[in-house]
């Protein structure tokens, strides 16, 4: 794909690493003009300036107001924009509002050209959503070994119990009352506060 | 007990009606199980209510019509059984500005006429001196707030599409964008008005009901189709917020609803604020000037929930003035069609065609008869309909 005929695509997307998985997967599929706009203030002077072909944006991103609003002006100016990839492909859109991504895409652009750029955000978001999953969950498990800790050493202290003693009745109260170890912890932890 | 239904919603005081329908158990007890989704855009609100991963959403009243006509968008059609409220926004100006007008103002500067008189004045002068020209922020291009503030200038010989700038601002973003003098003024609503005028740098200048005594502002929207599949679910949900409206005009529960509102979920945003919107009571000046009007928000009071196709056509008459569609009688029938009293007479158990169409109010301009909306344009000279 040469360089003139790759179409120009603006990112739009607060989130500097989801912006990066974006337009890495986009330069290496052959879309060599890709922009990426951060900052929302003067959106709109910033996306006339690049005039692009594809705008991305991510659907949290309240700005997408501000966008709709210029493909009106637009509309009036002789330059209609469609969204999405076109009104029947509904499967496409569904993908994509679920995946958090809204694409829009002027019209003209061929329906060949677009659908497999619309499919490989869709997929990047993905990507980075279970990457942003996977680190919450890294986060909540660090987090719950720290409240075990604190709650073993609680039970070791008042009911005189050794460390393997401690867990082994944190793991079985668990278990008796049908909750994660976590919550048991955080409940002991609770209460001797409580106490004090 | 029906499937669980997903509802949009945008975080804003007349919002009211469908967070207290849910908070407050009058969904539950109606055997409806509702999750409610709060969204940061109207554009979010719109694609998933069109798409299917909402069932029904808070909507704006125009955007609602918009997506039946297929206007800047995917076409689908929506029927709207409830009106969430009646009015509710405000213009709010810079202190700038404000001054600006008051210096110019000829007559009651609470009649909009004489504000935009002076509007006008502002606007001749800053032109002659070179000055940039004053922008506004509104919602959405398809908004009652874009509707109000170009009705509202256009009536003193502002044109909102020549003489002064017109930009889509995000509610949450309009008190900085105010604050750092990218915009002089605004017309959004609750509570942002308030929460400009609080932090001293807005006065409001109107209240939307200034401009228009009655008109429909936000609507509880579900697709045409998965209306017409479920009625019966449709009729629950409609009951649903019926109750909760009922609650929510009770004096004596204002502060619990005004708890329900601020909950950081839900608008998340001080109870006291939230309390003057409800109520009208609102200060409009950073020094502490109160202006009051029942009329501020109608949230089910005067009839407020019942659908009004004649408010429909109205915005869809909007529409046309100001070019983002032509004009059809066929769309104007669409437009029409989006407002549904009938679903909202049936879920009720009443009889329909009882009310009668409520009037508008308006400060400026030949009173509105849909059976004639090119007539209705036609008497007004700032314009720009698309022929």
């Amino acid at each position: 794909m040469s360089a003139e005929q790759s179409p120009k695509i603006v990112i739009v997307d607060e989130s500097p690493v989801r912006a990066a998985i974006l337009e890495e997967g986009l330069r290496e599929a052959g879309f060599t003009q890709v922009v990426h706009i951060r900052e929302m203030q003067s959106l709109l002077a910033r996306i006339y300036a690049v005039d692009p072909d594809i705008i991305v944006i991510d659907l949290e991103n309240p700005s997408r107001d501000v966008l709709e609003a210029m493909f009106q002006v637009s509309r009036a100016v002789k330059r209609p924009i469609a969204m999405f990839v076109d009104q029947s492909d509904s499967a496409s859109i569904q993908a994509s509002v679920e995946a958090g991504v809204s694409a829009y895409i002027v019209d003209g652009l061929k329906k060949e050209r677009i659908k497999p750029i619309l499919d490989l955000c869709v997929s990047r978001f993905n990507a980075f959503a279970k990457l942003q999953e996977e680190l919450e969950r890294t986060k909540s498990q660090l987090e719950d070994r720290k409240i075990i800790e604190k709650a073993k050493g609680i039970l070791m202290k008042v009911k005189g119990l050794s460390e393997d003693e401690a867990y082994v009745l944190l793991r079985s109260t668990a278990m008796r009352e049908k909750k994660k170890i976590g919550e048991i912890a955080q409940s002991i932890i609770t209460a001797s506060e409580m106490l004090k | 007990m029906t499937a669980p239904l997903r509802i949009g919603f945008i975080p804003l005081v007349d919002a009211a009606a469908l967070i207290v329908a849910v908070d407050k158990g009058f969904a539950a007890a109606e055997g409806l199980e509702v999750e409610l989704v709060r969204e940061v855009s109207w554009s979010n609100v719109r694609d998933k209510l069109n798409i299917g991963l909402f069932d029904a959403a808070h909507l704006l009243a125009p955007v609602a019509i918009a997506s039946s006509l297929g206007l800047g968008h995917v076409k689908v059609p929506i029927a709207a059984p409830f009106n969430l409220g009646i009015n509710g926004n405000a213009i709010t100006v810079a202190p700038a500005l404000h001054a600006a007008l008051m210096e110019e103002i000829d007559g009651d500067r609470f009649d909009p006429l004489a504000t935009a008189k002076a509007l006008a004045k502002v606007v001749a002068k800053r032109h002659k001196a070179g000055a940039d020209p004053l922008t506004f922020g509104m919602t959405f291009p398809f908004s009652t707030h874009n509707y109000q503030l170009r009705f509202w200038m256009a009536a003193a010989g502002v044109d909102p599409d020549e003489d002064v700038r017109l930009v889509v601002l995000p509610p949450p973003y309009m008190v900085d964008s105010i604050k750092n003098g990218h915009v002089d003024g605004f017309c959004v609503g609750a509570p942002w008005n308030s929460i400009a005028v609080d932090l001293g740098i807005g006065h409001i200048l109107h209240f939307g009901s200034d401009i228009l005594a009655h008109a429909a502002e936000k609507v509880l929207a579900v697709r045409k189709v998965w209306a017409d599949k479920q009625p019966d679910v449709v009729a629950s949900l409609v009951r649903a917020a019926v109750k909760a409206a009922e609650f929510i005009e009770q004096a004596a529960n204002l502060a619990e609803t005004a708890q329900i509102l601020a909950q950081p979920e839900r608008i998340g945003v001080d109870a006291e604020m939230i309390q003057r919107s409800l109520t009208g009571r609102l200060k409009i000046s950073p020094e502490g000037a109160v202006r009051e009007s029942g009329r501020y928000l109608l949230v089910g009071r005067e009839g407020a929930g019942r659908p009004d196709p004649v408010q429909a056509a109205w915005l869809y008459a909007q529409m046309v003035r100001w070019g983002q569609t032509a004009l059809s009688g066929e769309a104007l029938k669409t437009a029409m069609a989006v407002f549904r009293p009938d679903l909202y007479d049936a879920a009720l158990g009443r009889e329909g065609g009882g009310q009668a169409a409520t009037t508008f109010g308006a400060f400026a301009g030949p009173a509105f008869d849909p059976r004639d909306v090119g007539g209705y344009l036609a008497s007004f000279e700032v314009g720009r309909r698309a022929l």
